[in-house]
């Protein structure tokens, strides 16, 4: 229970910041940027916890918003049906992709290349195929009632994505704690030892993937449901595998909440980018860039990394002048 | 559809557009083979050639075939200082770092690019751009024939550094066998800039030769390296004539893909075999087990 404390903490502080804030550009800063933070965390489990990077995290995240925006315009299907289809499709490209490139054995360099390679494609099927809408897009119809997942308020559909973002902090803090966890992170450390031990890493693995896409997924279908239009170039492009994997490498990879303390560094950072030079295409993922290079260069544990130092460093200052002290 | 008369043409194309695709290729499998990684940042790095060439044509009034003689050493030196200031100190000798720095430095480049430049296409105006020559059974362009060719030639010049020079002996030692190289007195952090720059200068060769003929704009890159990719995997990630047939081998595909499925769906084809190989024989023709 005691682990939970943290966890708690921050989502009740966030939760309050509603009631205090009205402006709806922050509301909506903040919703963006819990949204990336679940669609990081999702990266995070594949990538912090069990050390295999995807460069193609797209393919999930825009998996869950095609499947929750067609079965809504096009079948009539209810919007909280669709979303939880979302999941489960996401969930299901990723046992696809990871069953075909685990059990081939792909690590490191070619792991990445191979979820590079099947965004990818889905990015272009869905610019060419009819039922995506191609080109053109699929637009959902404007209904906000709460049977179709859309609210008056933005400050609803906050709490919707921070009940979320809560969900997946509290599978991270259960990954850390369960036998599965401990597997995976086996696996990341030295795959070949943790085999000698008995644990079936190909299997642990695919888990990892199928739970990472699920969850990166739903952050896709909350990016329909919340913006009503989606085309190929959002939810299969690019951008989505990078800030998916920017936001847990930049707050800490591997840790509960480096991926929600990512989100809000890379967030403001593309936000005060946007105030000095104005805001124009490429600028906030030029910024990105750039922190990932450093943040690797310069503090490889991410955010939490250098927290954690400072604390320790603060701790050990005080011991040791609480001693001179008593000496004197 | 079948008639010699368009399928031979269709092969001879995508054997010219085919050698462009192996030079680019080239420099993805040299720093594979050396460093053991693949570089994210190969397609940007082209799309920056390409925006070289086309201000060098631009500004400078220089003719890309010339322009070659310039920009070549020039990303040779910028490839060498990217791998020796940036990649090599920010990954601490970690290889996942590697691959996330080298992504970094992909989307710092492609931003770049599209900040200062915009989306917009441009293309440069050359007097031999439409120029073809009578085969007497085929008309091929004249800048693609050049481009073949000059492929070759960077291939056999290559293929000299490596196995004449000491620093071509040095990469070989290193790519063998990095700790022995090291111990041997190699200057492995020197080796791998010098392996980047030489990936990077086959880049820029690779942009001059296009440029005649394609067009420029901040993400053209990632089309050829995607490409690339497919090529490196197909004839073994870090084999040199495994990057020049595979390229020969996707020319032809997309060409006939293309002819036969249209042309977005022809990108899918080169997608499929990439994904095929992969799962199939990673090691790809030419390679040694990964």
């Amino acid at each position: 229970m005691k682990r939970l404390i943290p966890i708690a903490a921050v989502v009740v502080v966030f939760a309050a910041i509603p009631l205090v804030v009205q402006s709806n550009a922050t509301l909506n800063f903040l919703v963006v940027t819990l949204l990336i933070a679940l669609a990081g965390q999702g990266w995070n489990i594949l990538g912090g916890y069990g050390g295999q990077y995807s460069f193609g995290h797209a393919a999930f995240f825009g998996t869950g918003a095609y499947i929750t925006a067609i079965l809504q315009v096009r079948y009539g299907v209810n919007a909280w049906l669709g979303f939880a289809a979302g999941i489960a499709a996401g969930a299901a490209v990723g046992a696809f992709i990871g069953g075909l490139a685990f059990r081939s054995g792909l690590r490191g360099s070619y792991f990445a290349l191979v979820t590079l390679a099947f965004a990818e494609v889905l990015r272009i099927v869905a610019s060419v195929a009819p039922i995506t809408g191609a080109g053109v897009g699929t637009l959902m119809k404007l209904d906000l009632r709460a049977q179709a997942f859309q609210f008056q308020s933005r400050a609803v559909f906050y709490w919707v994505i921070l009940a979320l973002v809560a969900v997946s902090l509290l599978i991270a803090q259960w990954l850390e704690r369960s036998r599965f966890g401990i597997w995976l992170i086996a696996v990341r450390e030295n795959e070949d030892a943790a085999m000698a031990l008995g644990v079936d890493a190909t299997m642990v693995k695919l888990g990892a993937m199928v739970l990472s896409a699920a969850i990166t997924a739903a952050a896709g279908c909350f990016y329909a449901q919340y913006f009503l239009f989606i085309d190929a170039g959002i939810a299969y492009g690019t951008w989505i595998s990078i800030e998916a994997l920017l936001t847990p490498i930049i707050g800490g990879g591997g840790t509960v909440f480096g991926p929600l303390l990512g989100a809000l560094v890379v967030k403001s950072l593309g936000e005060g980018a946007k105030l000095v030079a104005g805001d124009a295409p490429g600028l906030d993922l030029m910024v990105y860039g750039a922190v990932l290079v450093l943040v690797i260069g310069f503090a490889p544990r991410g955010f939490i990394g250098v927290v954690t130092d400072a604390r320790q460093w603060l701790r050990r200052r005080f011991s040791r002048s609480v001693r001179e002290t008593a000496h004197d | 559809m079948l008639s010699p008369v368009i399928l031979i043409p269709a092969i001879l194309n995508g054997l010219l557009t085919g050698a462009v695709y192996a030079l680019v290729a080239l420099g993805l499998t040299l720093i594979y083979g050396v460093l053991h990684i693949i570089n994210f940042a190969h397609g940007a790095l082209l799309s920056a050639a390409l925006f070289a060439a086309f201000f060098a044509s631009r500004i400078l009034g220089l003719d890309p075939y010339f322009a070659v003689f310039l920009l070549a050493p020039a990303f040779f030196a910028l490839g060498y200082a990217l791998q020796r200031l940036v990649i090599g100190p920010a990954s601490h000798g970690d290889d996942r770092n590697m691959l996330l720095v080298t992504l970094g430095i992909a989307v710092v480049l492609e931003n770049a690019l599209l900040y200062a430049f915009r989306a917009d296409t441009r293309t440069v105006d050359v007097a031999y751009a439409f120029q073809t020559i009578d085969f007497g059974f085929i008309f091929l362009s004249v800048p693609r024939v050049i481009g073949f060719g000059a492929v070759f030639v960077v291939a056999l010049l290559l293929w000299l550094i490596m196995g004449w020079t000491d620093i071509g002996k040095a990469i070989r030692a290193v790519a063998k066998e990095k700790l022995g190289a090291e111990l041997a007195g190699i200057d492995v952090a020197h080796v791998y800039a010098v392996t980047f720059g030489l990936g990077s200068a086959c880049v820029a060769v690779a942009a001059c030769l296009l440029i005649p003929t394609y067009y420029v704009n901040p993400t053209v890159g990632n089309a050829f390296v995607l490409i690339a990719f497919t090529i490196v995997v197909l004839g073994g990630m870090g084999s040199v004539p495994g990057a020049l047939i595979g390229g020969l081998i996707i020319g032809v595909v997309e060409s006939l893909s293309g002819l036969f499925l249209g042309e977005s769906l022809g990108q899918i084809g080169i997608f499929l075999i990439f994904i095929a190989v992969l799962l199939v024989r990673p090691s790809g023709l030419f390679g040694a087990r990964a």
